[in-house]
């Protein structure tokens, strides 16, 4: 009997908050936290809540920089809303954050009915939206925008790096009625600097021009667009990408000026292909007669495993490599 | 009266002349809702009459408003959580001069300011949409806290029911306003002991409801929320003894449904209360009788 072992192979890990940043990749630390400071410095109305997740959604550094301005409502996130609501009502500015899972499933009546349907400018702040935490579906808010997209007055925004965070957060706070931010935190990866590119509340914009294909994303998956329109440069194939980081209202002028040619249509999503920004761009396409076949990149429409989330993004067809070699196939 | 709390009551009684003026009220805002009731023909009268002295404490004794400017800025905030109490909300917006008389006859209809389900996008003086049960003082804690924090004194009093204390979220606010030391919120309970499916013992048993509000931390009372003299002190106490230590109070008032009208108070109690044609004016009849005999009593 041989008494030599051989090493066990070292096993991926589901950490809850899993970085889905590139190794050596350029990161901000918690944009989210320091834009709302930044936000507060010029706006006194401007106050901090969260459900007992400060630490996980950005919104200690407000609570450090403001602690008259920040509540702690304890992890209730229907007294969370409902609490913001009531403060908005007495003409403060809110941010409330938890998990996206949270505030879409567990504490929907009260964003629906107290801030919602007044139009008051509470400020929704979700962490872990789509896939960005491999710790299955208690955590991962797969159909967050399906269920909010169904809700009259809220404003979508799904950023894609620290850029955008750092200048949606003073939009949002500006702008009159509600609005959704799904929360990138942590070290956020820094992407759109590289681009001509400002966040405009409402805005679609096209970051970079492409023959043959057309990427339109969001979120997260704007990151993965661009680097798979590189990525297939390499194959002689040349992809435009609009970025579409306001899901509702969405600019359907200006995706669908850039859909409206023969090139391939794909859309991205860090979220469940059903109620999300691929059906948002397909209903746009169809009220608009335009007759042209959209091809979704987005999570299917299951309960995803646990794991860890790079094993899971090439898993469910988020990472950059299935993105390639779906764009190849479709192009025959 | 009974008084729950370790704190004892320290406030003087109310005087009769005070007293006197809040049943007046409450007449009138029962007149109110039985002029809306006869116009649906049918409706939440019941809860209206029981909670009319409720309304009438709120609004003819506590409230700091201005009947001409609704949304000023200085205004105590009285929420009505329980959204189909509306027809005695209106009622008592009404009396306090913030909604006209004569607009009350297009209670329930079509582009009328006063909906069925009270939605403060309609109504001059409805502070929240209630009707989604439940929601109420998670908002009133928001409120408290709001204002506290631009230093305004003003008070948050949220009008409950003991339905709605089978919501998870009124018990999320109940502990939210301790933590947060809300002495400028004040919950009113209506309990008739009634809800949608039947009596609430039935349905889902919310007793030892004293207890319970207590044991989060709240300054608890629990009076005859028929006796407007017993609703005045509770009022008076909490002023004396729990606002200024910064504690969330509660006033539990077990009412009657269809209260002054005996004819309704006997009926077979029902969530939505069935009235014939020729029965308005009955009530009515009884109303009037049975304010002006006590008055002479």
């Amino acid at each position: 009997m041989s008494t030599t072992t051989t090493a066990k192979p070292k096993l991926k890990t589901s950490a809850m908050i899993a970085s889905f940043a590139d190794p050596g990749q350029k990161t901000m630390s918690a944009p989210f936290g320091h834009a709302l400071v930044a936000a507060a410095e010029a706006n006194p109305r401007i106050v901090g809540l969260t459900a007992d997740l400060g630490k996980y959604t950005d919104m200690h550094i407000f609570a450090k920089a403001f602690p008259d301005r920040f509540f702690q409502m304890g992890m209730a996130e229907q007294l969370l809303f409902g609490a913001a609501a009531g403060m908005a009502e007495t003409g403060l500015v809110p941010f409330a954050s938890t998990y996206s899972v949270f505030a879409a499933r567990r504490a929907y009546d009260f964003l629906c009915l107290d801030i919602a349907e007044p139009n008051l400018n509470v400020n929704i702040v979700g962490g872990l939206p789509g896939l960005t935490t491999g710790y299955g579906p208690s955590h991962q808010a797969t159909e967050d925008m399906a269920i909010f997209r169904g809700m009259p007055n809220l404003t979508i925004v799904d950023p894609c790096d620290s850029v955008d965070i750092d200048q949606a957060v003073p939009q949002l706070a500006a702008s009159d009625g509600p609005t959704y931010l799904r929360l990138l935190r942590g070290n956020v990866p820094t992407v759109l600097d590289e681009y001509d590119y400002k966040f405009e509340l409402g805005k679609a914009k096209v970051l970079r021009g492409g023959n043959d294909v057309v990427f339109v994303s969001s979120g997260l998956m704007t990151m993965r667009a661009l680097q798979a329109a590189d990525a297939l440069a390499k194959h002689n194939v040349d992809v435009a990408v609009v970025h579409t980081p306001t899901i509702k209202p969405f600019d359907s002028a200006t995706v669908l000026k850039e859909l409206d040619t023969d090139r391939l249509a794909v859309t991205l999503e860090n979220h469940t292909v059903v109620g999300g920004l691929f059906e948002t761009v397909a209903s746009a396409v169809v009220t608009a007669g335009l007759g042209k076949r959209v091809v979704p990149i987005a999570l299917p429409d299951q309960f995803l495993d646990a794991g860890a989330l790079p094993t899971l993004h090439e898993r469910y067809g988020l990472s950059v490599d299935r993105i390639v070699a779906k764009v190849l196939s479709e192009l025959g | 009266m009974t008084l729950s709390s370790v704190e004892a009551a320290t406030a003087a009684a109310p005087t009769p002349e005070r007293i006197e003026r809040i049943r007046a009220a409450a007449f009138r805002i029962r007149h109110h809702a039985l002029t809306m009731g006869e116009v649906q023909g049918q409706g939440y009268v019941g809860q209206a009459l029981g909670a009319a002295d409720m309304f009438a404490a709120v609004y003819a004794d506590q409230l700091n408003y201005r009947a001409g400017d609704p949304h000023w800025e200085g205004r105590d905030r009285f929420l009505l959580s329980t959204g189909h109490y509306a027809i005695g909300h209106y009622a008592a917006l009404a009396e306090a001069g913030i909604v006209p008389v004569a607009e009350l006859e297009t209670y329930g209809s079509d582009d009328s300011r006063l909906p069925m389900s009270g939605m403060s996008t309609y109504t001059p003086g409805m502070e929240i949409s209630g009707g989604s049960l439940g929601h109420g003082l998670t908002i009133a804690v928001g409120m408290a806290l709001g204002l506290r924090a631009q230093n305004s004194s003003n008070r948050v009093i949220n009008f409950l029911s003991d339905g709605e204390l089978d919501e998870g979220s009124t018990w999320e606010a109940a502990m939210g306003a301790h933590h947060h030391q809300l002495g400028n919120l004040i919950a009113m309970v209506d309990i008739n002991a009634l809800q949608a499916d039947g009596a609430t013992n039935t349905v889902l048993r919310t007793e030892p409801v004293t207890e319970k509000w207590e044991s989060f931390g709240w300054y608890t009372q629990r009076v005859d929320g028929n006796d407007v003299g017993a609703l005045l002190a509770a009022f008076d106490n909490i002023a004396a003894v729990a606002a200024p230590v910064g504690r969330p109070s509660v006033i539990l008032c077990d009412t009657k449904v269809g209260r002054g009208v005996p004819l309704l108070e006997t009926r077979e109690k029902a969530h939505f209360m069935r009235i014939e044609e020729n029965e308005w004016q009955i009530c009515r009849d009884q109303l009037t009788a049975g304010y002006e005999g006590a008055a002479s009593a």
